[in-house]
């Protein structure tokens, strides 16, 4: 399979990821350097098939200051949820920046849902003291998908690589210099340079076994950054939302509860007015998560006997059956199909669920990484505009701002810069890693099975309540999977060999578990998603920073670093 | 619960003359999918199975084969509705295998691109810059609505007789999305969009054989889009007929005192 020298291709810029933050990136910077720039778009998969097709219920945006929103407002909510960590220049930023994307996508065809009048309908979300949700029934992240895909097959600047997996970065004295990849199809080994590179891989939510996310939302990006030195910030913070569908944890949109649904225990109880008696079903996914695991761990929830999973019900007949066909089909189709319920007749079953890692690949406000020519975006990313929490509909919206600000970033960057030199020796020590090490290695331990353990461990230990000893257990049980076997590759095929890259996908998700863990295990308060039942309290003397995580000899070495802010004093959430 | 029997079409260029099933014996669990039951294959029974795979909820379009006989998502099959015993999975025909049940989309997406799948208009201060959005009524909304439903999943297009006989027809769901932006109201793209379709191999080929919307996962029926083609490139051409005709007439007449 390794060939003796290592194949080289050349770009200006050299984008990794498709999703939503990757695409709008390219198109940004195609248009930026009009049509002057070399961009190259890795993808381990096709490119339209990234997890932010799953997005569901809506991108968030202030549209109508005439109707009683304001920018403030979004800012203000979006600090609330982050339970005060976020970096509150950066989220100020976003929020100016979000009606115009909306208008940009409307631009290039999304057919975003309509009010009567024929202006973009928006609906209500989770923590928004406004309904800002600009939604497109309920496949937002599908229709973004698309139009942007579509919109970039218009520019012959922009250059696929489809199927490629990127396996490390490559950098010379400080500066960015590209990455190699595997050609699935053709199994080649090749190094794709660029003068400037935007990591837009986005979330690892496949550590939990019980997750929203596609089977391929892996850390490969965030463990790729990692090993080249660029911190890891704020990991520890991972988004369980209310309703994940048993048992397949399909998500289950929170627009649900936005258009009326609402959450009832194995009484019937609308069990939210314990703990959000304001919001009810509608407080931030932290809040309502804690609210849920709570009802169950009480005794207030049901059994699934198939799956072993506790759930509690969703109650869509609140919203009627009409509104629920018209806005919500999808959902519907998803729960027939999956779960043979349909939610217009019967209450779903669900339980919180990994949906969103709120921290990632630590980034300034335009995106830009400590490496030199690196930027990163989307979830990938960590600017910070989440903190400890994230609202819904701001995810699908920061892919775009940040996919926007880090492909003119790039573009700006790389005008006029030479093509360095090929960086030497690093693509040949990185073949001989994975074919030597890996491809032709050996060993007795199932990746799949070391992969599967993790996901377990973290779903039990790292999941909603958090205690020191639960955060050992699983820091414990990751350390024993690193020194497992697991590196080798049954399949000695060189055609689409996805053995090969699932190995290397576990790698990247023990890498990042640890150092997930490791945060939870160092911050002794609670704050947003991250609940210490030993310390429940959360602790701004001591911990409104941010976490950033470094490679040590011992695992990851823990640094700490403040948090920006502006208008908004941290003061106690209510919902 | 017994086991499922899994058949798998195999095949690796590089090693085999031609493609050939592998048997695998698979737990079966409640609510279990084709998809659960390959990756129930691949990671625990024979980890060189080739396999596309993603969402695992219908959205992302990668999982697209012949199940059973019949062009499905495997995601969105349920090992039950095959009945319960045995599943055969084998890759989307009118596209090249890469290996095993990965199939090559390169002039699938390629066509797709040929028949430009975005907005074309002329006012591009506006576009680059928006002001605010075009308006669109819901009824002008549900006019494309359901052909933007299209996940590039490439059922439509392995079922396609059409497709078969002749490389360069762009295929059902190309087409669908030419008709999805020409009957866009935002869209000026017109002639430039017939003039690419109404050719020799374009969309005249479509002998509505009709498959293409039987097998669409999304409910999207590129037969009725490829219909509604013909019809805007026939009055369009009547159009442009009747204004030729009466261009000619009006020089012809006398000028007006």
């Amino acid at each position: 399979m390794p060939c003796a020298m290592v194949e080289t291709s050349r770009h200006d810029i050299v984008i990794i990821g498709s999703g939503i933050a990757g695409l709008r990136a390219a198109i940004e910077a195609a248009r930026v350097s009009n049509g002057k720039a070399d961009i190259a778009i890795v993808t381990k998969v096709q490119a339209m098939r990234s997890h932010s097709v799953s997005a569901e219920g809506g991108t968030a945006a202030v549209l109508y200051p005439e109707l009683g929103d304001s920018l403030e407002s979004h800012a203000f909510d979006t600090v609330k949820g982050s339970d005060y960590l976020a970096d509150q220049d950066a989220v100020e930023r976003f929020v100016k920046e979000m009606p115009n994307e909306i208008y940009q996508l409307e631009h290039w065809g999304l057919p975003w849902s309509r009010r009567e009048d024929g202006r973009i309908a928006q609906r209500n979300f989770g923590g928004y003291s406004y309904p800002r949700a600009v939604f497109a029934e309920d496949k937002v992240g599908f229709f973004e998908m698309q139009t942007l895909y579509d919109t970039t097959t218009k520019y012959d600047n922009i250059h696929y690589y489809q199927e490629w997996y990127a396996t490390t970065i490559l950098s010379e004295g400080g500066e960015f210099r590209g990455v190699t990849a595997i050609e699935r199809k053709s199994g080649d080994f090749v190094q794709i340079l660029g003068k400037a590179g935007i990591l837009a891989t986005g979330g690892s939510g496949r550590l939990y076994s019980f997750a929203t996310y596609a089977y391929s939302s892996t850390p490969d990006g965030m463990a790729m950054a990692y090993r080249a030195g660029v911190p890891l910030k704020d990991l520890e913070f991972i988004q369980f939302h209310p309703s994940g569908l048993i048992p397949s944890g399909i998500l289950i949109t929170e627009a649900v509860r936005g258009e009326g649904g609402v959450l009832l225990n194995k009484d019937g109880e609308r069990f939210m007015k314990r703990y959000a008696p304001n919001k009810l079903d509608l407080a931030s996914r932290d809040v309502v998560s804690r609210g849920m695991m709570t009802e169950i761990e009480e005794g207030r929830g049901f059994k699934d006997e198939a799956s072993g999973l506790d759930y509690l019900h969703l109650d869509l007949s609140p919203i009627g059956a009409q509104k629920i066909k018209d806005r919500l089909s999808q959902i519907r189709e998803i729960a027939i199909k999956f779960r043979g319920i349909d939610p217009v007749e019967k209450p779903l079953p669900v339980r919180p669920v990994c949906h969103y890692v709120m921290g990632g690949i630590d980034t300034d406000i335009d995106g830009a990484t400590k490496l030199k020519g690196l930027w990163s975006a989307g979830e990938a990313a960590c600017v910070s505009i989440n903190g400890a929490n994230r609202l819904g509909a701001n995810s699908t919206a920061e892919c775009l701002v940040w996919g926007k600000i880090t492909g003119a970033e790039a573009a700006k960057y790389v005008e006029g810069k030479p093509q360095p030199a090929t960086p030497g020796g690093q693509a040949a020590t990185e073949e001989k890693r994975i074919f030597d090490g890996i491809f032709h290695g050996g060993g007795g331990t199932n990746p799949y099975e070391v992969r599967d353990a993790l996901q377990k461990v973290m779903a039990k230990d790292a999941f909603v309540f958090r205690t020191k000893e639960s955060l050992s257990e699983a820091l414990r049980t990751i350390r024993e999977l690193k020194k497992k076997d697991f590196l080798h590759c049954e399949d000695k095929g060189r055609v689409y060999n996805t053995n090969l890259s699932d190995v290397l996908e576990v790698e990247s998700m023990l890498t990042v578990a640890e150092v997930v863990v490791a945060g939870a295990l160092a911050r002794t308060e609670s704050r947003g998603s991250h609940f210490r039942r030993d310390y429940p309290a959360r602790d701004d003397k001591s911990w409104l920073k941010h976490t950033l995580a470094y490679p040590g000899p011992d695992g990851p070495r823990l640094e700490y670093s403040t948090v920006k802010i502006t208008k908004y004093q941290p003061a106690e959430r209510h919902y | 619960m017994t086991d499922v029997r899994l058949l798998v079409q195999r095949f690796d260029p590089l090693t085999d003359e031609k493609p050939r099933f592998a048997e695998y014996s698979v737990p079966k669990r409640e609510g279990m999918t084709v998809l659960d039951a390959l990756l129930y294959a691949r990671d625990y029974l024979d980890h060189s199975i080739a396999l596309r795979f993603s969402c695992r909820q219908a959205s992302c379009g990668s999982c697209g084969m012949k199940i059973n006989g019949r062009l499905r998502l495997a995601c969105y099959t349920q090992v039950e509705e095959l009945g319960g015993e045995k599943v055969v999975a084998q890759p989307m025909d009118n596209f090249e295998i890469i290996k095993d049940l990965v199939t090559d989309l390169g002039s699938f997406f390629a066509k797709h691109k040929q028949l430009m799948p975005y907005v074309l208009r002329s006012d591009s201060q506006e576009m680059d810059h928006p002001s605010a959005e075009f308006l669109m009524k819901p009824e002008e909304l549900e006019k494309v609505l359901q052909f933007t439903y299209c996940i590039k999943c490439g059922l439509c297009t392995s079922s396609c007789p059409t497709v078969g006989t002749d490389a360069l027809f762009p295929g059902p769901q190309a087409l669908a999305q030419a008709y999805r932006y020409l009957s866009d109201e935002r869209d000026e793209g017109g002639k430039r969009r017939i003039d690419a379709l109404d050719t020799a191999h374009g969309v005249w080929r479509c002998h509505y054989a009709g498959s293409c919307s039987a097998v669409c996962p999304k409910g999207v029926d590129p037969a009725l889009g490829i219909q509604l083609l013909k019809r805007h490139v026939m009055s369009g051409k009547a159009r442009s007929e009747g204004a030729e005709v009466w261009k000619q007439q009006a020089a012809a007449a006398p000028p007006l005192k």
